[in-house]
């Protein structure tokens, strides 16, 4: 069993910065969200292929001093939350080779 | 010898809102008529039209049971369905048919969706504001039902200039926007004047004991305006498309919460 996880942004959304929030609309079902801060970190990093782990010890832990285990475990109940909304993929595996960029593809 | 068989003699009518002028073709002069006077005001010339629709009119009652309005995309067509209409059309020919009784509420029903759809590619909306024009320039007022739209277009000065009691219209233009008065009234029954003017703020009513204008922020702003535009469409580009005209334009147009006694003082603070 693999603890590995992989996030990326579904297509199906909308997404605009208002201020210093982040905004997003899913296209399927209308529902509006506003993302807090480390939400937000990860919804713009989750490009498929980085590992959910990788941006919480690169990106949310300096920029909030937090312990990388209780923000993975914060991250991960994020994206799970993200997920369910239809905002986010969640996979064990890469979307797709970490030098194949989604814009590339 | 073979059957002789006869064509209804269609006329027409060309109802122009928000510059966009839709061609009605009907058989039944009587409720040309009442088009006629139902869209004074309005009426355009077939020259230019971007729409044309054919109504077929039906007994009360003989169109469809559902209540709830659907507006959907089926086989390369649009469709909108409702208990007392049903239209259908080609997006790219923008030729279509209407089915309905004789009443104006039905095709009312219809343009606000085509002007939805139209709008919701160009930057705009359809949302559920009264508005009116002051020194030039347009405020609009949104809020729900019972939230004071219809108040503050009836306590509106003398020389301001009623654009919409309930539904406003709001274009994307060079240099912003511009707000175009409508046909579509509310409890004022009151229809607005045909003129179209810029943008200066958009004010999220609230009914209190003092008049107060506060700023919201972007996104208050970006959530309270999206829960008031209108759009019925069942399609996830289209939804899209109208949560980022909903983001660009509380980005460009100043956005406040207007709390305010219903007396005329509360148009001394809007100008």
């Amino acid at each position: 069993m693999t603890n590995r996880r992989y996030v990326v942004r579904s297509s199906e959304i909308a997404a605009r910065r208002l201020g210093d929030k982040m905004m997003i609309m899913s296209g399927r079902d209308s529902t509006l969200i506003t993302l807090n801060d480390v939400a937000t970190i990860i919804w713009e990093a989750a490009d498929g292929s980085t590992e959910l782990e990788e941006i919480v010890k690169s990106k949310i832990c300096p920029a909030f001093a937090v312990e990388p285990n209780e923000a993975l475990r914060d991250a991960n109940a994020l994206a799970d939350g993200l997920a369910g909304h239809g905002i986010l993929l969640l996979s064990d595996k890469p979307f797709w080779p970490s030098s194949l960029s989604k814009e590339s593809k | 010898m073979g059957k002789v068989t006869t064509t209804p003699d269609f006329q027409n009518i060309v109802i122009d809102i928000g510059g966009l002028p839709v061609i009605v073709r009907t058989a039944d002069p009587a409720f040309l008529g009442l088009l006629g006077n139902r869209y004074a005001g309005f009426l355009g010339s077939s020259e230019h039209a971007e729409f044309e629709f054919d109504v077929e009119l039906t007994p009360p009652g003989t169109v469809g049971a559902e209540d709830d309005l659907r507006v959907f995309q089926r086989a390369g067509r649009w469709s909108a369905e409702r208990g007392d209409f049903r239209a259908e059309w080609n997006p790219t020919s923008n030729r279509g048919s209407i089915r309905q009784s004789a009443n104006p509420y039905s095709i009312d029903a219809v343009l606000r969706i085509i002007h939805t759809l139209v709008l919701s590619r160009q930057g705009g909306f359809l949302v559920h504001a009264a508005s009116a024009v002051r020194n030039g320039r347009a405020f609009l007022f949104a809020g729900v039902s019972g939230a004071g739209k219809t108040t503050m277009a009836r306590l509106a000065p003398e020389e301001a200039i009623l654009l919409s009691d309930e539904i406003s219209y709001v274009k994307r233009q060079e240099g912003g926007y511009s707000a175009f008065g409508t046909p579509f009234t509310g409890e004022l029954a009151k229809v607005g004047k045909n003129i179209c003017a810029p943008i200066a703020a958009l004010y999220l009513l609230a009914k209190g004991t003092k008049n107060r204008i506060e700023a919201v922020t972007q996104v208050k702003a970006s959530r309270a305006l999206l829960a008031n535009i209108l759009f019925f469409a069942e399609d996830a580009e289209l939804v899209r498309l109208v949560f980022q005209s909903a983001c660009e334009f509380v980005d460009r147009i100043p956005v406040y919460r207007l709390t305010f006694v219903p007396d005329a003082s509360v148009w001394e603070m809007i100008a």
